[in-house]
Formats: C-alpha cells, structure tokens, sequence
C-alpha cells in the first residue's frame, strides 16, 4: 500500500480540480496533489472541441482541449504532484483519501485540506422515467460526445435529441457536422434548457427541427431503436399521447439535466444542499466538515468554465490556508449566517456566511422563474435590503451572479435572495 | 451448419433449464443446452423480484406449492456452493386498513396448510420495530423464510457450474422444429441439427411453441407484464425486510424489496399482454407502482429511482404448474407454467425432472469427477484495502475501476468474458459483474466497456452489442480527417 502525505489533496483533476490545485499553490502550500480516475487531466473539457472557452478568464476564444491545456501547464509548471489513472474511492472525515490505480495500487493519501472537485454526471432515462422498450441506441449526449471526439465512433446516423440543455445543443450540432440527419431536438419546457448562444450557432444556424414544450412518450425498437413517439405537452406539463406523432431514428440521446458527483462528499459526511445538489458551503468554499472544500461542477453546476476556474482558484486558496493554519477558516457549520433562496430562486452558492467575512462576496443563482426587467434582492431580517439590483433578463438556464458588497456588517443570521418584479423604480 | 449430437438437449437456459443441466451434470451424460437469445437467463429470469418464497402464500394442496415450500430449504446450500448473493432477510406482509387487517388470520392459516409454520402475528408496534418506516401498519405477519438472490447469478453460477463438468452451452441458438426418427429427437435450430435422445423443454414463456413442435396442442401460454422501478442504495429507505401487502382477490399487489447488492425494487404491475416481447415500460405502470409503494411506505420518495424494467410471467392456459412427460413423446419432458415462482422452484423442479427422465429410459452413472463447488468473481466493491492491495498486486487490471457507481475493475470484467458461459455483450457483463447498474446507468462505463469487449471478442467497436445481433452500440467510425462534409 502507498502512503502520500500532503498539504491540499484535490479530488479530480478537471478544470476546478486543476484550479484548485494552483490556487492551493499560490497560497503557499507545498505539497499539492492531483487524484484524476482519467488517464489525462483535463475533466469533461477533452471532450469539448468545439470553441467558447475561456473568453471571459483568459480573453481568448479556445477549444475545451486547449483550455484545459492552458490549465494542466500551470499546474505542472508549479510542481503540482498528479496522479492519473488513478480513481478516489473513500474518504474520511478526517481527510484520508482512499485511491487505486494500476500502476500505484492502492493508495492512501493523507491531507491537512481536501478540495473536492469530481465534476458532475448526466441523468439518464431511468431518472427521467422514459417509458418504452429497452434497445440500444440510447445514450446521453456527453456519452456520445466522447464516442465521437475521444473515441472517433459515431453512435448512430439518424438522431433525435431529448433535452435541450448545452450539450444536446453541441451535439445536435456536431452529429449534423459528421454526416448524421438530426430529426429533431425535443424539449419539455417552452424554452431551451442552454445558453441563448448555443441555441443560435448549434441549432437555428443549422435548420435542426426544435419541438418546445414535446416530450418522448415512447421509445420504439427492440434490438435497436427503431423510432420514438413525441407528444406535445400541455400548461400542466401532462403530454397528450393522443397528438403523438412517431419519428423514425436510430438514436436517442438524453441532454436532460446533470448532477453533482457527490458520492465520495456523502462518504466523508459533507452535507449537501438539495436546490444545488452539491455541497452547502461558505464564502472560502468550506463544506460542513472541516478542511473539505468543494470547487467546480461538483458544487453546482456552472454554465462557464471560467467561473468555474475563477471559483476553484478561491477554493484552493482556501484550502491551502486552511491546511498552513487549521483555524483559519471555520466550516460552513459554523456559519454566521444562512442565504436562503426566496421567491423566484432556486438555489444559491454559498448557502453559508462565516463571521469572518471579506469585504465583497460573490453569489452565484439560478433562477426559478423567467423574464424580462426583474430585480434580484437580498434581504436581511433585521436590516432589510442589503443588495438590489435590475436584471433586464433572467433565464432559469443562466447563471445569475450578484457581487456583494459589505455585507459582513448585516448582524443578520439569515438572508433571502430574491427574483421579483420590477419594484418601483424607473 | 453444425450437428450437435447429445443424449439430453435442454431447451431453454433460464432459472429451470440451468438447474435441470446443473442437476444432470453429476452424471456421465451428455447435455446440451440450447436457448435462442446472446447468453443464459435472459428472459424472465433476469427480470423478476428476486425473491425465494417461502409458499406460505400458495394456493394449498398444488404442485406449485408444494415444489416452492421443499424449493426454499435447497438455496442455504445452493448459494454457498456456488457462491451466489443470498440474504435470509425475512419478509413483512403489512395490513393499513381494517380489512385488511381481518384477513390476516386467513393467511396464517394458508401458511399453516403450506406447512410453512414460522409465520408469526406482527402488532403494529413491533411492525415499526422491525421497521420503522412502516408507519400505516395497523398489524402484519412476519414471513422468516422469505429471502432474496441474485437470480441472474444463480442462473449464471448453476450454468458455469454445469459447464464446468461437461455441459455444452448454445446461444443464440433458436430451436425451430423437431422431428422424431426411430430412438432420437431430430432437432432443427438457428445453428443447426442437434440430435438428441431426450428433449427437456424449459423454454418459459414460448414453452407452449416447443410443445407444439411434437404435437402435445393442449396448451397455450401468454405473458403476464410486470414493471419495476429500481431505487438507489443511497435512498433513506432503511428498509431490510421484503414489504408484501394483503393480496386482494384480484392482483398479489405492489411489493418492496431490497436487493442482495443494497438497492431496492418496487414493483410489479400485473398487465395481460398478447406479444411475447411486450418488455416496454409505460408511464402508466410506473406511477401504479410508486403509487402502491406509498401505500406500504408513507412518504415514499420516488426521486430515489435510477431505473425501470419489465418482466414477463409465462401465463399457461390451463393454469399451474405442469412437469410432465408423454406416452406417445417418449423422451420429451416438459416444464410448463412455472410463472411466477420458478425462480424458487427451479431445484426442485429439476429434481423431478431428472426422475422423469429416468423413468423415461436415461441412465445416470455418477461422475467421479463432478465438482460442485464453483468460485464467484471476486468483487472487488466487497473486499477490505487489504485484500484490495493484494488483488491490485497480483492483478494489475484490478486497479483499474471501470464502473464508478459499482465499483467495478477491469479484471472482474475480464473474467466475465473469460468464463464460460462468458459475457458476450453488454447486458452480459452488466448481469454478472453488475458495471453500469448503478444510479449513473452506465454513463461513465458505457464508453469504457465495450472497448473491453472489442478487445477481448477480437471484433471491432461498431459490432460490440448490447444483447446480440441487431443491437450493436454504435453506427461505425466518424469520417476519417480530411473527408469533405
Ligand atoms: C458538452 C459540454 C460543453 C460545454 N461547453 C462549454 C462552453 O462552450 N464554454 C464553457 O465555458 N463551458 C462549457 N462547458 C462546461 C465546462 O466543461 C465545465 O464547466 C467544466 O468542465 C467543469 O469543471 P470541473 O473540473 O468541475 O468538472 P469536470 O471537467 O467534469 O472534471 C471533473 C474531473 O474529476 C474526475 N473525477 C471525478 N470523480 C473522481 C474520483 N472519484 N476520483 C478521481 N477523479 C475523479 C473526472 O474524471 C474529471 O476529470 C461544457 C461542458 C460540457 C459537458
Ligand atoms: C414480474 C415477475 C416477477 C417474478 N418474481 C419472482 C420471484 O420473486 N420469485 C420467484 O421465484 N419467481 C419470480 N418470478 C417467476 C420467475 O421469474 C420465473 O418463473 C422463472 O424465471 C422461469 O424460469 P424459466 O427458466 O422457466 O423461464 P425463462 O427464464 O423465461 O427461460 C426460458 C428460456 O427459454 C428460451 N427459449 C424459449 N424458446 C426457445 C426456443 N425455441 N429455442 C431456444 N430457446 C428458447 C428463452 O430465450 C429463455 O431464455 C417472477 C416473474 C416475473 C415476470
């Protein structure tokens, strides 16, 4: 059995694990290492080649590769210890992290700081209860993406696409591109799930048939898929099977959601937060058990990567304070106050404020609710407002970011966002 | 196209036609089994409630029951032989209205005929005791006895078992007629003539097609679909009992059940069905079941579910159980209307199937060399880091995990290819080292196994299947760099 004793070990070694790792750096921790259960670092972004990455962090339009890249230089560079092949299984609430690989066995890392970084998974049909026989040729969106871009194979020739988040949008688009016809992209609500842009560059520059407010009732095939059956549904969201129309396909490909990786959060007691699916954390990325932070998708899911990396950088640093001084910073436990997500809110990140805060904290939101000219407000019990701001647009697929300012003198213990109205002013 | 020649041919390689080889295997006779899908026990016996009844619930004085009550007592030793998963974990049979609570002592009393006597009266409060979720019990029985298994292992472990001392096992291997000649059964199927001098028909849910193929035309069997929801092991269910509700007069009702591998399973709907291959799930089915569900477990929370499945019992017309063999077929036996117990049943019922076969002429000499014991994979998810250390030392493919939700290594998926009968296929795999059952579904091994396959199969990643012929995973490589869009 292996043994590694270090100063910050990083879960996943993606664009928040690799972040994270040179956050912990720059902060002055000595003994970084990297768990990474792929064979190359990079996360979810070696399968993305298409471009839009890192416009707003590095002011450069990059392929998913090519920024990763940017990332595991950095890394090495500063002699950030990486294991890859190597897959975390356990760990312990007192930061003891369980791995196996081929190479190094089993290994046991010891760490004064943790940062999860795991990344998060694609639902699949069984959690979206898609009714019909059981073929192959269903597949989720980022499962073909690395059929196609990692392994050079493509998973069918006549697709249909359930979900209109980002990466059924891309893939819709990609499978176009290799010669594939893409019957239709279907989506539940009466907007798509990703990002405006993707909607004009991935499905409208290229004539992809859209059903908004459709939905799969029927998978048709019994060896492989032969056809699926939409239907369009109504204001209460119950699909009409009865205007059902069948569309001939090989495959289907979900893009209905994606989740937090938690497992290992669960195992060490992390407390997870039921809007984000990831952990409840503070304002330095601080889970509930102590020298645990979390950095990345496996925190909530983001749109961009560079708020990803951006996020991750603050994490490590965290991290790396904690592990040189473990009083540093407290758990989220022991939280000053609680954010809680009011009206028009689904979740926000942190959840917890500790007693010690900086002079600005930066929260990221999804929404709820959908619409032009709304206001985001935070609002303490005894203070009342604390931060209001006009948002021309909120979107439930995109991120809203609030940047708070002095906060720390609120003496509230608990305060609400909110996404209303336009409230009163002109 | 081949010829086969062998003394017994089993048609069918589910629960039933594996136990009839394993029972045959301690024997110097040649035995082939036959079954027309990619691998063994792909039909009902892989998609079930996984339970070994008890028969405490069995209409009296039946073959059924009295094949499930002598069946249950075998598996202690059965599973300890082969190293199948099995869990005595019990069952709790719970009454939430006051009718059902009256019709309690009537089952009791059934159970005391099926003279399975260790059913004891539950009151509502050591109902909760047992288990706390239970918070509508107004009274209940407890059912020691009942357990559950691995039905695909116990199918898979039984039929290595059988290979291991001699039997042959043909997939994708469809039986289309047979002919009788003189002393022998001319058999023709989709890999071509098997002669065989006694016919053991095994084949479920198309057994009434076997039967029609030597003229017995008294019978007709149609598929009874049951739909489960499976729920993930990190659900805060809690629950270690299997739940069964009061049957009514028309349907045995939902159950919940946990599963030897720590998840649970809702389910099954009773839909009568016309098509043999009606495997669909509906939306309907899937809500009746988190509807009965909640009725057994307030508060059930269905966000838990990470996948669904359907099932088909073999429905005979005449109904029960029928173990039969046929003046005018000498040689031929069939095994019909085992439904929706023959998970349970399956050891007895070779058992009685090898004594119609010695009633029939065959003759059993002992073979010295049959080996009864056969070795699970060992699974890497259940080891301790010490025995993980020394796996990964010896084998460095154990240090390689595949399936993230299930831990599952590269070398256990090896071993499932490796073995024979060994994994052919996706589902193959999925069945016996369990990669890409968890609550991911595959989305992370799904692009990792079928490299292993192609490996292993020496056959290119665009023929790898999920289950045979026709349902290969993927269309074929992307267009070479440089070809014009
Ligand atoms: C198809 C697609 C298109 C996208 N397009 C864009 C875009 O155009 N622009 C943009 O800005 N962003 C885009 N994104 C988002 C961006 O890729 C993510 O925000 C980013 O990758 C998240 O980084 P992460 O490090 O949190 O997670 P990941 O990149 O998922 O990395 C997590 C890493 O952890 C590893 N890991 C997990 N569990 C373990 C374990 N137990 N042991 C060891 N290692 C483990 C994983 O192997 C993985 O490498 C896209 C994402 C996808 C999927
Ligand atoms: C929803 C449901 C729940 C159940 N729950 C339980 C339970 O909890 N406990 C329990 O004990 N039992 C249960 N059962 C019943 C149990 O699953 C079956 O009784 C048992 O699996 C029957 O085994 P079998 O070998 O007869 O049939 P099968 O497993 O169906 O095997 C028959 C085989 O014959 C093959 N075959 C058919 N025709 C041919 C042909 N012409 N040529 C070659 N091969 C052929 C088929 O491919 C198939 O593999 C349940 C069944 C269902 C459907």
């Amino acid at each position: 059995m292996n043994r590694v004793a270090c100063d910050v070990a990083v879960v996943g070694g993606g664009p928040g694990g690799l972040a994270a790792a040179i956050g912990a750096r720059e902060t002055g921790a000595r003994r970084v290492v990297v768990i990474e259960r792929d064979g190359h670092l990079g996360g979810i972004l070696q399968q993305c080649i298409h471009n839009g990455f890192g416009l707003s962090i590095l002011e450069k339009d990059l392929t998913g590769p090519e920024y990763a890249h940017h990332y595991v230089s950095e890394a090495l560079e500063r002699g950030v210890r990486c294991f890859t092949n190597a897959m975390a299984i356990g760990l312990s609430p007192d930061r003891r992290i369980t791995a196996v690989s081929p190479e190094a066995g089993l290994i046991t890392i010891e760490a004064r700081a943790v940062v999860l970084a795991m990344g998060c998974r694609e639902r699949t049909r069984g959690a979206v209860w898609l009714p019909g026989t059981r073929p192959a040729g269903i597949m989720t969106a980022g499962a073909a993406q690395r059929f196609i871009n990692i392994d050079g194979y493509l998973p069918g020739r006549r697709i249909v696409v359930l979900g209109s988040g980002d990466i059924g949008m891309i893939m819709a688009r990609r499978l176009h591109l290799e010669g594939c016809i893409v019957e239709a992209v279907v989506e539940y609500r009466g907007t798509v799930g990703g990002l405006t842009r993707n909607l004009v560059q991935c499905i409208r520059d290229f004539d992809i048939p859209l059903y908004l407010r459709h939905t799969v009732t029927a998978i048709r095939g019994t060896r492989r898929v032969t056809g699926v059956d939409i239907s369009p549904v109504d204001e209460g969201g119950a699909p009409d099977a009865s205007r059902s129309q069948t569309l001939a396909c090989d495959t289907l490909l979900l893009s209905v959601g994606l989740i937090p990786e938690n497992e290992l959060s669960k195992q060490a007691g992390v407390q997870l937060d039921e809007g984000t699916g990831g952990p409840i954390v503070n304002e330095s990325f601080h889970t509930s058990v102590p020298g645990v932070f979390a950095a990345g998708n496996v925190l909530h899911v983001y749109d961009l990567v560079d708020d990803v990396t951006r996020c991750a950088l603050a994490a490590g640093t965290s991290a790396a304070r904690f592990a040189a001084d473990y009083e540093a910073t407290g758990p989220s436990t022991d939280a000053a106050a609680r954010i809680v997500p009011g009206a028009g809110v689904r979740s926000v990140v942190p959840q917890r404020l500790s007693a010690h805060l900086p002079d600005t904290v930066e929260f990221h939101l999804r929404a709820s609710t959908e619409g032009r000219r709304r206001t985001l407000e935070l609002t303490g019990r005894q203070r009342g407002t604390v931060y209001r701001r006009r948002c021309p647009v909120v979107r439930a697929s995109e991120m809203v970011r609030a940047t708070v300012r002095g906060i720390g003198a609120s003496g509230d213990d608990e305060l609400t966002f909110r996404i209303g109205e336009n409230c009163g002013e002109p | 196209m081949a010829r086969y020649d062998t003394e017994v041919l089993v048609v069918g390689a589910g629960a039933v036609g594996v136990a009839v080889a394993r029972e045959l295997c301690r024997f110097r006779t040649r035995v082939l089994v036959a079954d027309r899908l990619n691998d063994v026990g792909g039909d009902a016996s892989k998609s079930n409630s996984a339970i070994v009844h008890t028969g405490f619930d069995a209409e009296p004085r039946t073959l059924e029951s009295e094949t499930v009550v002598h069946a249950n007592p075998l598996f202690d030793r059965l599973c300890r032989d082969l190293e199948i998963p099995f869990i005595r974990c019990g069952a709790i049979l719970v009454a939430t209205t006051e009718e059902e609570e009256e019709a309690l002592p009537r089952i009791m009393q059934r159970a005391e005929q099926n003279q399975v006597f260790d059913v004891e009266y539950l009151t509502a409060q050591r109902a909760r005791r047992l288990e706390p979720a239970l918070t509508s019990a107004r009274a209940g029985l407890l059912v020691p006895g009942e357990s559950i298994v691995d039905p695909f292992l116990l199918v898979v472990a039984q039929a290595e078992n059988a290979a291991q001392n001699g039997v042959e096992f043909l997939t994708s291997c469809e039986i289309e007629r047979i002919e009788r000649s003189a002393q022998t059964f001319v058999v023709s199927s989709t890999l071509g003539e098997i002669r065989a001098r006694f016919v053991v028909n095994a084949a479920g849910l198309r057994g009434d097609v076997v039967s029609h193929m030597v003229g017995i035309e008294d019978f007709t069997v149609h598929p009874r679909r049951g739909q489960f929801h499976v729920i993930d092991r990190s659900a805060p269910l809690g629950i270690r009992h299997i739940i069964l509700p009061v049957p009514t007069k028309l349907t045995k009702g939902t159950l919940l059940t946990p599963t030897v591998h720590g998840n649970w399973l809702i389910g099954p709907t009773a839909e009568e069905m016309e098509d043999r291959c009606a495997h669909e799930t509906t939306a309907d089915g899937m809500e009746e079941i988190v509807r009965g569900a909640g009725r057994l477990v307030p508060g059930f929370d269905p966000r838990h579910v990470i996948t669904q499945y359907a099932g088909l019992r073999a429905v005979r017309t005449p109904g029960g159980y029928h173990l039969r063999s046929f003046a005018r077929v000498p040689g031929f036996i069939e095994l019909s209307g085992i439904r929706s117990t023959g998970i349970t049943a399956s050891p007895v019922v070779a058992r009685r199937a090898l004594a119609m076969l010695r009633a029939a002429g065959l003759e059993t000499q002992p073979d010295e060399d049959f080996v009864a014991t056969r070795t699970g994979i060992p699974a890497f998810r259940d080891l301790d880091d010490v025995e993980r250390a020394a796996l990964i030392e010896r084998d460095q493919r154990y240090g390689r995990i595949v399936c993230r939700c299930e831990t599952v290594t590269e070398a256990e998926i090896v071993q499932a290819v490796q073995r024979t009968p060994g994994a052919r296929d996706m589902d193959g795999v999925k069945r016996r080292v369990r990669a890409g059952l968890g609550r991911c579904q595959g989305g992370f091994c799904g692009s990792r196994v079928p490299r292993i396959l192609s490996e292993l199969l020496g056959v290119p990643l665009e023929r790898v299947t999920r289950n045979g012929l026709g349902s290969e995973l993927l269309a074929g490589p992307t267009r070479a760099p440089g070809d014009s869009p």
